[in-house]
This record gives C-alpha cells, sequence and structure tokens, in this order.
C-alpha cells in the first residue's frame, strides 16, 4: 500500500490509528514516516508517543498473551516501536519523559536465558516505561548499585532455571538490609515460577509472560501513585 | 552398521530413550548457575554415572551431556575455547557406558539451541549459527556419537542451520525435535503441523518433539504431528509434568506413574522413539520401559 501518499489526506487521528497497523505489521519504515507526519504537524510529541506507540503496543500485547501472534512478531514490532522512539525522543520534553515509569530488569546469577528477559524488556519499552537493562548473570551486588544509580520505580529479575530461581529471594533480602526495598516495586518472571512463589520471595508480583509483565507494572504504578 | 540405524532396524516395537541429565547432576551436586557441561570434564565419573543409571533402567539410547555445547552458550560462561573438549568429553562418556552395556545401546549428541535469535529479528546469522554447531559436532564425532540430536529448538531456520553444519563435518544420521512450549507452539510461533513439513524436507532419520510444557501438551503434539504424515519416526521426549514451586524447592508434577501412562499414550498416538526431559530420573524411565513391555514386569 502506498503509506506516503495518502497520509497527507488522512486526519491526525487517523494517522494514530494506522500506526497501530503499521505496528501490529512490524513495519518500521510506515512507522517513521507517520510520526514524522504528526510531528510536521504540530502535534504533541507525548500524544504521539502514548496514544500511536503505546496503544499500538497494547494490542500486540493482548495478542500475544493470546497466542495470537507470537515471538518474531512482536520482535518486528518492538523494532519498528524503537525506530518511532528514536524520532519522538529528542522532542519529548523533559517533563513528558518517561510516562509510566523507569524500570530496572536482568536474570539472576547462574540465568543467562536472555530472550524472555528482552521480550520483557521490549513490552515494558512499548508500554512507555523506560527500561535500563542490566543484562544476564547479576550478582546480588550488581542489583543494588543500579538500583542506587538509578532509582528506579520497578525491579524485574527474571530466571528459567529451577536452581536459579530462589536467588531472587537473596536479591530482595539484601535489598531490604540496604533499606531500598519499599521504595521499589519488585516484580518477578521466568517460566517455572508462580504467583505463590513470588509471594514466598516477598515480591509484589508475578507475571506469567512478557505481556503480562507491562500491565502488571502499570497497574502497580497506578496504584503506587494513587497512594495504595 | 550404524549403531542408532541398526536400533531402528533391529527394534520392532518402542525404543527407550533416556531421561533428564541436568535433573541428575543437580541432584550429584552440581552448582546452583554452573555449567552441567563443564562436568564431562571435571567430574566424568558422576555424568558417567547417569547414563549408567539410565542404561540400567532401561533406556537403548542415551543423549549426551552437551545440550548447552555451543559456543554461544559456552561464551556465556567463559567457556568458549572448550568447545571441542566438552563436547568430545560428552560423547567419550556417554560412549564407553553404552559400549559396557550387555546389549546394543546408541549414544545420540544432544544439541540444544544456541539461545540466540536469527537475522533480522535478531543478531545472529544463519552462518554464524551453522558454524557453530558444525563445531560442536566437530566434537561430538571426536568423541564416537551414533547420531547427531538436535533438540528443544524454536526455529525452523535454527534447525536447518544445526542439520547443514553437521552435514558440513559428518554422514551421522541426525534427528531433530522441537519444543512447543507456548498455546501449542514452538516459542517463535511454529506449529506441530509446520515442523513436520519443514523438518520432513531436511536431511534427518527422525524428528519429533520434546521438552514443552507437560506430559499432556506434548501428546497432543504428538498427535498432531502423526496426523501431518510424517515420512520419519517420530520422537516423544516430554518433561515430567510441570515445574512446581513447593515452599521454596522445585518439584516436578509427573510421577513414574504419570510417565508411564504417558508412555503408552504417546505409543498408541505413533511414536517410535520415546523418553523424557526436564525432571524425569531413571525411576521415570523404569516405569516406562514397563509400561512399554520393554523389561519384565
Amino acid at each position: 500500500m502506498n503509506n506516503a501518499i495518502n497520509l497527507k489526506e488522512m486526519k491526525d487521528r487517523e494517522i494514530l490509528e494506522l500506526m497501530h497497523e503499521d505496528l501490529y505489521d512490524g513495519y518500521e519504515e510506515e512507522i517513521l514516516e507517520d510520526v514524522n507526519e504528526l510531528l510536521a504537524r504540530g502535534l504533541a510529541p507525548y500524544q504521539i508517543l502514548t496514544e500511536g506507540l503505546i496503544a499500538g503496543m497494547d494490542i500486540i500485547g493482548e495478542d500475544f498473551r493470546d497466542g495470537i501472534i507470537f515471538v518474531p512478531e512482536v520482535l518486528m514490532s518492538a523494532k519498528a516501536m524503537k525506530g518511532g522512539m528514536r524520532l519522538l525522543r529528542p522532542t519529548l520534553a523533559a517533563s513528558d519523559s518517561p510516562p509510566q515509569g523507569t524500570v530496572i530488569i536482568g536474570t539472576v546469577k547462574g540465568d543467562i536465558h536472555d530472550i524472555g528477559k528482552n521480550l520483557v524488556g521490549m513490552m515494558l519499552e512499548g508500554a512507555g516505561f523506560e527500561v535500563i537493562d542490566i543484562g544476564v548473570n547479576n550478582e546480588i551486588n550488581r542489583y543494588l548499585e543500579a538500583v542506587q544509580e538509578h532509582r528506579p520505580d520497578i525491579l524485574g529479575m527474571s530466571a528459567l532455571l529451577t536452581t536459579t530461581m530462589p536467588y531472587m529471594g537473596d536479591v530482595i533480602h539484601a535489598l531490604k538490609e540496604a533499606g531500598v526495598r519499599d521504595d521499589l516495586i519488585v516484580l518477578v518472571g521466568g517460566a517455572p515460577l508462580n504467583h505463590a512463589f513470588a509471594k514466598e520471595l516477598e515480591a509484589d508480583a508475578y507475571a506469567p509472560d512478557a505481556a503480562a509483565a507491562a500491565e502488571t507494572a502499570k497497574a502497580l504504578m497506578e496504584k503506587k501513585r494513587s497512594g495504595g | 552398521m550404524n549403531p542408532f540405524e541398526k536400533l531402528l532396524q533391529t527394534t520392532s516395537g518402542s525404543i527407550l530413550l533416556d531421561g533428564a541429565m541436568g535433573t541428575m547432576l543437580m541432584e550429584a551436586g552440581l552448582e546452583e548457575g554452573a555449567a552441567p557441561e563443564k562436568w564431562n570434564l571435571t567430574h566424568p565419573d558422576r555424568v558417567k554415572e547417569v547414563h549408567r543409571l539410565y542404561i540400567q533402567a532401561g533406556s537403548r539410547l542415551i543423549l549426551t551431556n552437551s545440550f548447552g555445547g555451543t559456543r554461544y552458550r559456552l561464551e556465556m560462561r567463559g567457556l568458549e575455547d572448550e568447545v571441542i573438549q566438552i563436547n568430545k568429553a560428552a560423547a567419550e562418556i556417554a560412549r564407553a557406558e553404552a559400549d559396557a552395556a550387555p546389549h546394543l545401546v546408541a549414544v545420540a549428541g544432544s544439541m540444544g539451541p544456541t539461545g540466540k535469535i536469527f537475522t533480522p529479528m535478531g543478531d545472529l546469522t544463519y552462518e554464524e549459527a551453522k558454524e557453530a554447531f558444525a563445531e560442536q559436532a566437530s566434537g561430538l564425532a571426536q568423541g564416537g556419537v551414533d547420531v547427531f540430536w538436535i533438540e528443544t529448538m524454536s526455529a525452523v531456520e535454527e534447525v536447518e542451520a544445526a542439520v547443514a553444519g553437521i552435514r558440513s563435518i559428518s554422514d551421522l544420521p541426525i534427528s531433530a525435535t522441537m519444543s512447543f512450549d507456548t498455546h501449542g507452539h514452538t516459542m517463535m510461533g511454529v506449529t506441530p503441523e509446520k515442523a513436520v513439513e519443514s523438518l520432513s524436507q531436511m536431511d534427518l532419520a527422525s524428528l519429533g518433539a520434546n521438552c514443552g510444557t507437560g506430559s499432556e501438551e506434548l501428546q497432543e503434539v504428538i498427535r498432531k504431528m502423526k496426523a501431518a504424515n510424517p515420512p520419519l519416526p517420530l520422537v516423544a521426549k516430554a518433561n515430567a509434568g510441570i515445574p512446581r514451586v513447593v515452599e521454596g524447592n522445585v518439584e516436578y508434577s509427573g510421577s513414574p506413574a504419570v510417565m508411564a501412562e504417558y508412555a503408552r499414550e504417546v505409543r498408541k498416538l505413533g511414536a517410535r522413539l520415546i523418553g523424557a526431559c526436564c525432571g524425569s530420573t531413571p525411576e521415570h524411565i523404569k516405569a516406562m520401559a514397563k509400561a512399554l513391555d520393554l523389561i519384565e514386569p
């Protein structure tokens, strides 16, 4: 379809909706055109971000959770979204960004499985969070340093192996000793986990997949903001 | 004749594979987060013991301790310079136990995914993956495997790269299985039917499914694969149920009795090579051997 020619004739609202489709199809070029057109019309970057990119990624998250689309589609969408973000970032006012909050994510010591963790990062970015990814195989000190440095709203940890899961409890214990546990929302994930285990670790929540991680993060931030 | 081909030709019924390696090594003291493959060099006796227990339980095809033996997995542990040694040792350890058995036992060289995603979604190219699999296969071949065992795959391209890599260094038979853990698809969205269609076009001796989620889900995958008329023997290798955390400890829901029922069920559905994956032990394999009438009750 010849996207570029039609854009000029479209209303702002129609272009924002077109962005949802372009994101879904993983069309990075088209997303860049959409964003540039809306910026040229003087639309607020924050509106393009929330109503175009973030709302579009919401749809992708839902379909991923429901097994309608899979990892390859999500990765292509996330790539397109990042392209759009690159255009928006310099124009976003300091007070606009990030719309949701800051998250640190990383897998725990001994666990080098990063595909799931990367997906979580993408879905969180898609949901409007600023994501600081500290990678795989993180020792307790690395988490503490990252928390001190970035003062995040949320700390996300994941473990895929049954042997590495208990380490998340050790990290939470260390956060308590350092006196920063209560400033943070701690989210845990990884295939073998469940809600009961997360509770036992004294994490705030468990998310079964990347889409749920983003949803849970948003819900907990809302609760935190409303003082709940 | 190649022992794996001989096994296929001389066995009239099901061929029993083995169970989990990682689960067993952890029980033997493998540290939290350490690389199981490194034990081929540092604790060969304990790896050997696992093979022996599986053979005693009734396994006729044992998998080497080399699942994470490509350079991409090993480099995350700083072991990328030991790819050949680790894989060669894995094969030698299994070979020695197989040869010591009173009957024919074949050795399968386990080859798991690189853990990377291919371009354009990820950053691993087909050529890089092919080379990494060729390198691993070369170590396994030097150690004396009878068949290369590609397993737990999510992407068809990665299976292709593995087969091409193996074929660049060896003519031995190759088997490939994929892991269907996401709404009945692989993580990358491959259906059981699509897997049969794609894998059938590769130079393979058998194909099927392993790992995934629970054994019941795997039965459903095997049913779908059989319905797609695979031209090759079907492999079924299910986890021992679903991992659960009970009071801080990890337990699998599948008892030996559950796995015995699973073995009977997948045989009925058309699987020829039957084994178990994560969470299983020689006890599970023994129960499966009985269920398949492979040993005296």
